[in-house]
């Protein structure tokens, strides 16, 4: 819990040290239609083809991490309880 | 289970750093286009670096005065995590300082201090390999890893700032990171992803520390 609110604040002091500087975002930046984006990409679709592919690949890894992790629990236990008992 | 809601979290904040990362709307701006959605990939390899080796050298401070083995196990698999994660960012921000900056490596300050901090940190663990008393190594470990921290901060929150021509924003004497980061719009994308990526990276380092556990357990 320490820890959490220790993440939490050091968000919040990140914001606060962030000053006025030399380009600056501001709402109209979200409207030049005068700076290329991808936009024949979003506006067809095929960003979702982008985002679904890189979506299969986090998912798979993330299945993969959690299996580990739950190999090494398996090993801990026996390991440990090995120990405790000789 | 209940310990491991940290794990959970991350795996939620990382996805949904890749679907709002690419999805939610972006400033359009000059130059960077749609590369300013790397902000929430590149940029947030080096804060969680800097928060894994922050908690890699707390640990080498706790190991020193407690002389606690496992403590030293936390504090280099932090550090490699820390490491991994840092080399990732300079490798991403070769990437794409290639398509903005017109090179992928334009000897900037900012690129220049960060490769420095990368190396004092591969020294750290080549200097690691070269004890093979468990405890001598950990005590001197730790120790420079005190130091390489104190190194770090200069050369990556200080030095790039006196730079006056650095290509970073944020440089030239602004101090934090004013540009990008002043837009609301990103910021609830990015601070998740910060936090996300670093649990990631948290993970990982615990996964290794759990198995070299088992290792001393099985050794004994």
């Amino acid at each position: 819990m320490k820890k959490f609110l220790t993440i939490l604040f050091l968000c919040f002091s990140l914001a606060s040290i962030a000053q006025d500087g030399a380009y600056e975002i501001t709402d109209d930046s979200y409207k030049d239609q005068t700076v290329e984006m991808a936009d024949t990409m979003r506006s067809n679709g095929k960003i979702y083809v982008v985002v679904a592919v890189i979506m299969i690949l986090f998912v798979g890894l993330s299945i993969y991490t959690i299996s580990v992790d739950k190999k090494i629990s398996k090993l801990e236990k026996e390991v440990f309880k090995e120990k405790a008992n000789s | 289970m209940k310990k491991n809601w940290w794990k959970a979290l991350a795996l939620i904040l990382v996805t949904y750093t890749l679907l709002a990362g690419l999805l939610m709307d972006a400033p359009r701006l000059n130059i960077l286009n749609e590369t300013i959605r790397n902000l929430h990939f590149h940029v947030t390899m080096w804060f969680g670096m800097v928060i894994l080796l922050t908690a890699s050298m707390v640990y080498a401070i706790k190991y020193l005065r407690s002389g606690q083995i496992t403590l030293d196990d936390k504090s280099v698999e932090l550090a490699k995590a820390g490491v991994l994660m840092g080399a990732l960012g300079i490798i991403t921000g070769a990437v794409w300082a290639n398509y903005t900056w017109g090179e992928p490596w334009s000897g900037d300050s900012k690129q220049n201090a960060a490769a420095i901090c990368l190396l004092i940190y591969f020294a750290y663990l080549v200097l690691r390999n070269s004890m093979k008393d468990e405890q001598q190594r950990a005590r001197v470990s730790g120790v420079y890893n005190i130091f390489a921290y104190a190194a770090m901060i200069p050369l990556l929150f200080i030095l790039p700032r006196l730079d006056p021509n650095s290509l970073h924003p944020g440089n030239g004497g602004n101090p934090g990171f004013n540009s990008y980061d002043l837009d609301s719009k990103l910021r609830v994308i990015f601070y998740p992803a910060v936090i996300g990526w670093t649990l990631m990276g948290a993970w990982l380092a615990n996964l290794r520390v759990r198995t070299r556990q088992i290792e001393r357990a099985l050794e004994d």
